[in-house]
């Protein structure tokens, strides 16, 4: 259980403008400005959930990562996950989650990712019999295998995230915090990292919360999704819920003869150079057949396509929808 | 204890891999401390009147001083540490069920360690077998015989926690490069690696007994060559309890609050 009730960090950053007058002028005096990187951040997730964080860069995702897994002290607001507060029972509680952040290692660059192991197994003092059983079935599922003995120096970047996330997980943690574990990977060992937070997730009840940019993430994960944005949950529902939300989207992708589009009513103009545009358009307002023939009549169309919103854009237009 | 074995274990083994920096270490040291015997030998020749202690006795604290130079070096830094905590990888330590401060230390010992007991025993050895007044002498007597291990474990200790307040200083500042010099230049003149404390003006020798630096390797070496001897050298030892927990303390402390106040830096 995980129990987050106004959560507040600010950090301080200096600043100062280019150049070397700025920079002589700085040595004296320093100007701070003061960044609300969480303002006021409350959500439950219970165990066994799995849950997409998503917000753009900078909207605090990594902050209440930090926070949760007690690196971070929080400002104001309270935190509690499984009864504790991460950051005062820090030692306590790290024993009970495992955490990937997707653009570090966890593993030593010289060494095969073996050794590396067995020291967790040692920081988490993990019984020799539980130690072999999770790492089988993790070298099961995550098809690592040989991976284990060469130096991870030598590893593809999909192959280490393979490696950096049975590492997270030797000590069968009860919740996994992953920060933007498909970053940088392909297709094929994205798909491969989702199906085995999936397995993971379902067979063991693991808690999962996931940061991600990648909507196709959120897509085939998480059922419940958090957005943030300016250091506040904006939304807190269902991926299915959002859809419905937003059900009567459509986006037409138009080519057509001219320069730019005249403004028009009820439909808004996304992109627009060269002769092609994206506009969206709520058909509860304005039904497409309608935008088309407004659209016909006052350019010449090339060509026309229309399609349901992604989640991706879905996204995009929540961002647009709360100014972030 | 069993995870900061397991640091300790992998750290010392990784250090006995770099063999041929070892045997080049040991030569520059039997070349260094050849060259630092011949000069004291000049000084003794023109007026030993001078000199503090006896010439053998001096060749002792030579041959010891470059035996256990990895021990005590006050140069060295883990890089490794000071990268994790410029990058923001301490993250990953941090989620660790580990006290940070005791995994800092044991690495710094698990290094000093491996690479001293790569290079000491030559240079033991063969600084053993000199002519008269150049060679590495037997301990003072069983009463330095006995004291001198404690010492030099005191003052390894001492050195690591030493080390260990420039490593929480690098949670202040973006580089350490400016304190980590400064210390490395501070200690080693004031811990008489350059030239032995009791070649000192007395009045400065008096100062420098009560800073930290005289705990580190003067004076293990001295209850050696027996120059702190009875009293003396059970007082200094007392000194270098007194430094380790000061330290230690002060270590802990500031440690403490740079984590309450740390910001993981990049993403």
């Amino acid at each position: 259980m995980i129990e987050l009730r106004h959560i507040r960090k600010e950090f301080r950053v200096a600043k100062r403008g280019s150049g070397f007058g700025q920079a002589v002028k700085a040595l004296f005096h320093k100007e701070y400005e003061t960044i609300h990187a969480l303002q006021d951040v409350s959500f439950t997730i219970g165990d066994g959930e799995m849950v997409g964080y998503i917000g753009p860069n900078g909207a605090g995702k990594s902050s209440t990562i930090k926070i949760m897994s007690g690196i971070l002290t929080p400002d104001g607001g309270t935190c509690r996950i499984n009864g504790r507060v991460p950051w005062k029972e820090r030692t306590a509680h790290v024993r009970e989650i495992g955490v990937v952040f997707g653009q570090r290692s966890q593993l030593w660059w010289d060494v095969p990712a073996a050794d590396s192991f067995d020291l967790i197994r040692d920081i988490y003092r993990i019984e020799d019999d539980a130690y072999r059983r999770t790492l089988a079935r993790l070298t099961e599922l995550l098809d690592l295998g040989e991976l284990l003995k060469t130096p991870v120096r030598q590893l593809s970047l999909g192959q280490r995230m393979r490696c950096e996330i049975a590492a997270s997980l030797l000590h069968s943690p009860k919740i996994l915090f992953l920060d933007e574990p498909t970053i940088g990977l392909d297709a094929v060992s994205k798909i491969a990292v989702r199906d085995f937070i999936r397995a993971i997730n379902r067979e063991n009840g693991t808690t999962v919360i996931l940061t991600t940019h990648d909507m196709q993430d959120i897509e085939a994960l998480t059922e419940r999704v958090l957005l943030i944005g300016r250091g506040r949950i904006l939304l807190d529902g269902s991926l299915s819920d959002l859809k419905a939300r937003h059900s009567t989207r459509r986006t037409i992708r138009v080519a057509y003869e001219g320069d730019r589009l005249p403004p028009f009513e009820q439909m808004k103009i996304l992109k627009d150079r060269d002769g092609h545009a994206e506009i969206t358009i709520d058909t509860a307002v304005l039904p497409v057949q309608e935008a088309i023939s407004l659209l016909a009549a006052k350019t010449e169309l090339r060509d026309l396509s229309v399609s349901e919103e992604t989640v991706e854009e879905l996204v995009v237009s929540l961002y647009q929808e709360f100014a972030i | 204890m069993r995870q900061y074995g397991s640091f300790f274990r992998i750290r010392f083994l990784a250090g006995l891999q770099y063999r041929a920096a070892a045997w080049a270490g040991v030569s520059t040291q039997f070349a260094w401390g050849g060259l630092t015997l011949l000069l004291y030998a000049a000084f003794h020749r023109s007026g030993s009147a001078n000199f503090p202690m006896t010439f053998s006795q001096l060749s002792s604290y030579i041959w010891l001083q470059q035996a256990l130079l990895a021990l005590f070096m006050s140069w060295y830094f883990d890089n490794e540490i000071l990268e994790s905590v410029s990058t923001g990888g301490v993250a990953y330590e941090l989620c660790r069920p580990c006290d940070l401060y005791a995994m800092w230390f044991v690495k710094n010992l698990a290094v000093r360690l491996s690479r001293t007991s790569l290079r000491c025993a030559p240079i033991l050895l063969v600084a053993s077998f000199l002519p008269a007044p150049f060679r590495l002498s037997a301990p003072a007597g069983w009463e330095a015989a006995l004291l001198f291990p404690i010492s030099l474990a005191l003052g390894l200790l001492v050195i690591v926690s030493f080390s260990m307040l420039i490593y929480i200083s690098s949670f202040y500042t973006i580089s350490t490069l400016g304190i980590r010099l400064l210390s490395s230049s501070v200690v080693e003149f004031f811990s008489g690696a350059v030239i032995p404390l009791p070649f000192f003006p007395e009045q400065l020798q008096a100062v420098i007994n009560v800073l930290p630096f005289a705990s580190i390797q003067s004076t293990p070496f001295l209850i050696y060559t027996g120059h702190l001897a009875g009293r003396q050298a059970l007082q200094s030892v007392a000194v270098q309890l007194l430094w380790l927990a000061g330290l230690l303390v002060l270590g802990r402390a500031l440690m403490g609050r740079a984590l309450k106040k740390v910001v993981v830096q990049g993403g």
